[in-house]
C-alpha cells in the first residue's frame, strides 16, 4: 500500500489513540492539515498562538495522563512551541510536538521559514527527530509516542519537512520496533526495597515528601497505604498536590518556597524522609545546603539521574513509583508514631499558614475559598503563574486525584488559560476553573477566542491587583519597595470577555464574590469573573530570600510588624 | 571546578547528531569537555566515545547519568578508577635541518615513536602513549621548534577479559534492565 508522509503521520497518531489536537496552520504543513479530514477520527482544536498550543497540548496530557499532541509549521510557529515544549520537559509532562520543516534541498539554506528546531528543543525534549526519509514515519511515530508516555514522561519533537508530508512511498506499518538503549526499570531492586523498608520501620519521626511522580504512576493507593501502614504524615510538593487527599488525616499539606509552616517544619525536623516522585527542585527544599542533615533519605524515582543531584540521599530506588510502593508495602511494618503526629499537629495549631483575615475588600485568599465552597471541591483547578498560583494551591482543598494543574519547573506565566482549555477537553465533563493573575492572563489572552470556538464552557477567575504581584511582592520585601516595571494598567477584562462573545462579572467588593461565583457556574457556558483583588496583598508563608526551610516569614511576623521594608 | 580528570567511556548509536547531544549536555549541565575522541565499536551500528573531563566524583556520577539517560546513548562508565589502558595519538612536526636532525631522531627512537614524514626544514614525528609520555616528548621536541601539533585525544579501555556492555556496576539498581520494548 502507498501513503503520503502527511497520511503516515495521521495514521500514526490514530493507532497511537490521539482523539485531539492542537495548533496552527502554516505553510509547510498544510498538506498535513488537508489530509485531516480523511481521519475524522481526529478532533483539531484552532488556537491562536502555537504557544497556547503546546500548552494546551500539556494541560490536555495533565488531565487526561494521555500525550497530548500539537502541531505547528516551521520556523515561527516552531519556535512559538518551545516554551510549552521546555513546561512539559520540567514537568515530566508526555507531548508528541509535530513541526513542519522546508523542504529537503532548503534544509541548511537559510529558507523561508526555516529553523533548526531539533537543535533548538534538543536540551529541552527527551528525543527528537527530523525524517528525512518517509518509510521512517510509521516508526518514528510510534517511537515518539512510546518515549512520551513510558519511563519518565517528556516531549518529544518530529520535525517534517513539507515535501515529506507529501511524498507517497510504501507503507509498512512496524510491527515492532527496537529502542536498544532505551529501556527504562521499572521494578525497584529487591535490596534496596529491603533496605528502604528496614529505614522506614527504623524510622521514628518520619515524613512522606510525595511528588508528581505519584500521580503520573497512578500510585494513590498505594501511597495512602505505606502512609497508614507506617503512620507516616504525607507532605506534598507543589506538584504533588491531590496525590493524596487532602483531608486524608495523615496529610500534611505541602511545603517549599510558599508552602505551609507546619509541613516545612516537619520536613526539617524528621529523622526519616521518605521522597517518592519528587527531584528536590531548590523551590521545594528551599536553602539546599540547609536541607535537612540529619535524616535518613530513602528517594524513590524512575529517574536515575535524580539519585543525588540536590540531595544526598542514603537509599535510591530506581523504578515507577506504584511498582516500588507496591514491592515496599509488602515489606513495610506497621507502626505507630503518635508522638510525632501530635507534634505536627502542634505546629499546625500554633503556625497557622492558611487564615483568611477579615476585610471589606476582595481578599484573594477568600476568592479560592469560595470557589472552593461553591464546587464542593470538584472542579478541576488550572492555574497562571504568580501569587494567584500560590493562592489557588494553599486555599482550595484538592481531595481528588490529579485536581490541580500547574505549572511548576519553569514557572510559565501565560499557562493556565490555554492549559485551561487542553484539561476541559480532555475532561469534558468536568468543571474546569482557569484561576489566573491579570498579569498572567494577558500573556495568552488571544486564546479566549479558542474557548469560543470550542463552545468550551470554562470558568476564568482573574486576580486583579494590577500588578506583576509576585515581582512587586520581592520588591516590596526585598528591594525598598520600589515598583519598578511592576504596575499593570490592564485593560477591563469584562469588556474583553464581551468583544469574545464570553459572558463575565466584575466583583470589587466581599459581597460581590459568592453572587459572581454563582452566576459562573449557572452559566452552562464559559464565564469569566474579574476579582478586583487587595492590590498588595502578599503571599505567606514564605522562605525568607536564600533561607532554609524554617526560615520564613509568616502572615503573623507581618502584622505584628516583625517584617520591615 | 575542583576535582580530577574523569574518563568516561560511551556506546552510542552511529547516528547524525549524536555527538552534538552528548557535546550538548555536557555543555548545559556546565562541565568543561577535555577531550572527546569518537570511532566505530566492536558492535555494527554502535560507536565508541572516550570523553576526557574535569570534576568531583559526585559531579562526573550525575553527567554520567544524564549522558545514560539519551535515548542514543547505550551505556556510558566512568571507568577512572578502573585498571586501564589509555592511549593517544599525536603528529608533531619538528623545525629540522642537518644540523639537528639526528639528535631528534635520537629522542624519537628513546620514545619509541616514528618518523613519518621528511622535509628539507622538518620531520613529522608519530607516536602513541598515555597523555605523560606525549607530554614529556613534547618538551624535548620543544625546544627544537614545532611547527604544527595535532592530539587526537585520550582514548582507553579496561583491562582483563571484561567489555564494557557485559559487565553491570550499578549498585543503586538503576541500570537498564535488558528487555525489548514493545
Amino acid at each position: 500500500m502507498k501513503m503520503t508522509g502527511a497520511q503516515m503521520m495521521l495514521d500514526g497518531l490514530v493507532k497511537e489513540g490521539v482523539e485531539v489536537t492542537f495548533g496552527i496552520q502554516g505553510g509547510k504543513v498544510i498538506p498535513l492539515f488537508d489530509t485531516m479530514p480523511q481521519f475524522p477520527q481526529i478532533h483539531h482544536v484552532l488556537t491562536r498562538h502555537e504557544q497556547g498550543a503546546a500548552h494546551a497540548a500539556e494541560g490536555y496530557a495533565r488531565a487526561t495522563g494521555k500525550v497530548g499532541v500539537c502541531i505547528a509549521t516551521s520556523g515561527p510557529g516552531a519556535t512559538n512551541l518551545v516554551t510549552g515544549i521546555a513546561d512539559a520537559f520540567l514537568d515530566s509532562v508526555p507531548m508528541v510536538a509535530i513541526t513542519g520543516q522546508v523542504n529537503r534541498p532548503d534544509i541548511g539554506k537559510d529558507a523561508f521559514q526555516e529553523v533548526d528546531i531539533t537543535g533548538i528543543t534538543l536540551p529541552i525534549t527527551k528525543h527528537n527527530y527530523l525524517v528525512l526519509d518517509t518509510p521512517s514515519m510509521p516508526r518514528i511515530v510510534r517511537e515518539a509516542f512510546y518515549l512520551a508516555r513510558t519511563g519518565r514522561p517528556g516531549p518529544v519533537l518530529i520535525d517534517v519537512p513539507g515535501d515529506v508530508f507529501m511524498e507517497e512511498t510504501e507503507f509498512h506499518y512496524p510491527k515492532e520496533f527496537d529502542l536498544p538503549s532505551y529501556k527504562p526499570t521499572l521494578r525497584g531492586h529487591p535490596a534496596q526495597i529491603n533496605k528502604a523498608a528496614k529505614v522506614i520501620n527504623d524510622a521514628r519521626q518520619p515524613v512522606i515528601l510525595a511528588g508528581r511522580g505519584v500521580i503520573v504512576s497512578g500510585a494513590y493507593a498505594e501511597l495512602k497505604e505505606l502512609a497508614e501502614k507506617a503512620q507516616i504524615p504525607v507532605i506534598t510538593t507543589l506538584l504533588g498536590i491531590s496525590a493524596i487527599p487532602e483531608s486524608h488525616v495523615l496529610s500534611y499539606g505541602w511545603l517549599g518556597m510558599h508552602g505551609m509552616v507546619h509541613a516545612n517544619m516537619a520536613t526539617d525536623a524528621a529523622d526519616t524522609i521518605i521522597a517518592i516522585g519528587m527531584r528536590f527542585d531548590d523551590r521545594a527544599t528551599a536553602k539546599v545546603s540547609a536541607f535537612n542533615t540529619r535524616a535518613r533519605i530513602v528517594h524513590i524515582d524512575i529517574d536515575p539521574a535524580e539519585i543525588g543531584k540536590n540531595i544526598k540521599v542514603d537509599v535510591p530506588i530506581v523504578g515507577d513509583v506504584k511498582t516500588v510502593l507496591t514491592q515496599l508495602n509488602k515489606v513495610v511494618e506497621t507502626s505507630q508514631h503518635i508522638d510525632w503526629i501530635s507534634q505536627l499537629d502542634e505546629w499546625r495549631r500554633t503556625h497557622p499558614s492558611l487564615n483568611i483575615r477579615d476585610s471589606e475588600s476582595v481578599l484573594p485568599q477568600y476568592v479560592v475559598r469560595q470557589i472552593y465552597e461553591a464546587t464542593k471541591g470538584e472542579a478541576t483547578i488550572v492555574t497562571g503563574v504568580g501569587q494567584h498560583q500560590m493562592w489557588a494551591a494553599q486555599y482550595y482543598h484538592y481531595d481528588h486525584p490529579n485536581s490541580l494543574i500547574t505549572s511548576g519547573g519553569l514557572g510559565t506565566m501565560g499557562f493556565g488559560l490555554p492549559a485551561a482549555i487542553g484539561a476541559q477537553v480532555g475532561r469534558p465533563e468536568a468543571i474546569v476553573w482557569c484561576l489566573d493573575g491579570d498579569g498572567s492572563f494577558q500573556m495568552t489572552i488571544q486564546e479566549l477566542a479558542t474557548i469560543q470556538q470550542e463552545r468550551l464552557p470554562l470558568k476564568i477567575a482573574i486576580f486583579n491587583n494590577g500588578f506583576l504581584g509576585m515581582v512587586r511582592q520581592w520588591q516590596e520585601l526585598f528591594f525598598g519597595k520600589r515598583y519598578v516595571a511592576t504596575p499593570l494598567s490592564g485593560p477591563d477584562f469584562v469588556k474583553v470577555a464581551e468583544a469574545y462573545g464570553i459572558p463575565g462579572t466584575m466583583a470589587k467588593r466581599r459581597e460581590d464574590v459568592i453572587p459572581a461565583i454563582e452566576q459562573a457556574l449557572s452559566e452552562p457556558g464559559p464565564f469569566l469573573i474579574d476579582f478586583r483583588i487587595e492590590p498588595e496583598e502578599n503571599v505567606y508563608p514564605m522562605v525568607k530570600l536564600g533561607g532554609s526551610l524554617v526560615e520564613l516569614l509568616e502572615g503573623e511576623d507581618v502584622k505584628k510588624g516583625v517584617v520591615k521594608s | 571546578m575542583t576535582g580530577n580528570k574523569h574518563t568516561l567511556v560511551a556506546l552510542v548509536e552511529d547516528r547524525p547528531g549524536v555527538l552534538n547531544r552528548m557535546a550538548s549536555l555536557c555543555r548545559r549541565r556546565g562541565f568543561n569537555i577535555e577531550s572527546i575522541a569518537v570511532g566505530h565499536s566492536e558492535t555494527p551500528r554502535l560507536s565508541r566515545m572516550t570523553i576526557v573531563v574535569d570534576g568531583t566524583n559526585a559531579m562526573i556520577e550525575q553527567l554520567r547519568k544524564q549522558l545514560d539517560k539519551l535515548v542514543v546513548t547505550m551505556k556510558v562508565s566512568d571507568i577512572t578508577s578502573d585498571n586501564i589502558v589509555v592511549r593517544e595519538l599525536a603528529l608533531i612536526k619538528v623545525k629540522a635541518n642537518s644540523e639537528t636532525r639526528s639528535e631528534i631522531i635520537q629522542i624519537v627512537d628513546i620514545f619509541r615513536a616514528d618518523i613519518v614524514d621528511v622535509a628539507e626544514e622538518s620531520v613529522t614525528v608519530e607516536v602513541t602513549g598515555d597523555e605523560d609520555k606525549i607530554d614529556s616528548l613534547l618538551s624535548l621536541l620543544r625546544g627544537f621548534g614545532i611547527k604544527e601539533l595535532s592530539r587526537t585525544g585520550r582514548i582507553a579501555m579496561t583491562r582483563g577479559g571484561t567489555s564494557l556492555l557485559g559487565e553491570d556496576k550499578d549498585k543503586t539498581g538503576g541500570r537498564r534492565q535488558k528487555k525489548a520494548a514493545s
